[in-house]
């Protein structure tokens, strides 16, 4: 699937997309395979409460499923306006 | 539905008149206009405003859509910009209309608060001293509860 990354996310893991191939099953068990990965990673993902997410440009939960998912993208709380 | 996301200027005066002149049997036209604030003290150099291409749209829309169960409108315009751009820039604007004020007063509001923080855009500020993303605040949260 594709894993997008915006603003500081996009800064800290220094690439703003890339193809993951996973068999995670909640957004929550692909973070913990993106956080053990390199500490990049586990620095943009060390505060859940800081993140949002969205499954195919939409809103929601780090306890979501991934089945079937195309694009999840990561990102600070929104700032629009 | 007119949502554009663009990076260019806009220019307020022509987009309001327009918006205006299109609405044939509304009396009321309500518009807000978001702009670049210099910061105290440590003088702006630029804003940049990032957004998910295709989110984006798809968020503003949905907006549009809650927007329009809620309150009885006429057309609806959310214009909101990307990329750089300096102090007293326009950032956005939202325009609605309908028949009586109320509605499209409330609605401009609604509008406003909910593409605060749930459209998909991230500003972060450049000054002499360095840049900074800015932070979302507790409070554009909350305001969401009130509707």
């Amino acid at each position: 699937m594709d894993v997008l990354y915006f603003a500081w996310v996009r800064e800290r893991i220094g690439i703003p997309r890339e193809k993951v191939e996973t068999q995670a099953a909640t957004v929550a068990d692909l973070v913990e395979e993106l956080r053990a990965r390199e500490p990049r990673y586990a620095a943009a993902f060390a505060d859940l409460s800081a993140l949002r997410v969205a499954l195919d440009q939409e809103l929601t939960e780090f306890d979501a499923p991934l089945a079937g998912v195309r694009e999840v993208a990561f990102f600070p709380p929104m700032t629009g306006g | 539905m007119a949502v554009r996301v663009q990076e260019a200027p806009f220019d307020l005066g022509a987009e309001t008149e327009r918006f205006a002149d299109a609405q044939a049997d509304m009396g009321a036209v309500v518009t807000f206009t978001g702009i670049v604030r210099d910061l105290p003290g440590d003088s702006l150099d630029r804003m940049v405003i990032e957004h998910y291409p295709g989110m984006t749209e798809k968020a503003l829309e949905k907006i549009e859509l809650d927007a329009r169960e809620r309150w009885s409108l006429g057309d609806v315009l959310i214009i909101h910009r990307f990329g750089p751009m300096a102090a007293n820039e326009r950032i956005m604007m939202v325009a609605t209309a309908s028949r009586h004020r109320k509605d499209a007063f409330e609605a401009a509001e609604f509008l406003m608060d909910y593409l605060k923080s749930r459209a998909p855009f991230w500003k972060k500020e450049f000054t002499a001293s360095g840049a900074e993303w800015v932070a979302a605040k507790d409070a554009d949260e909350e305001a969401l509860t009130r509707w």
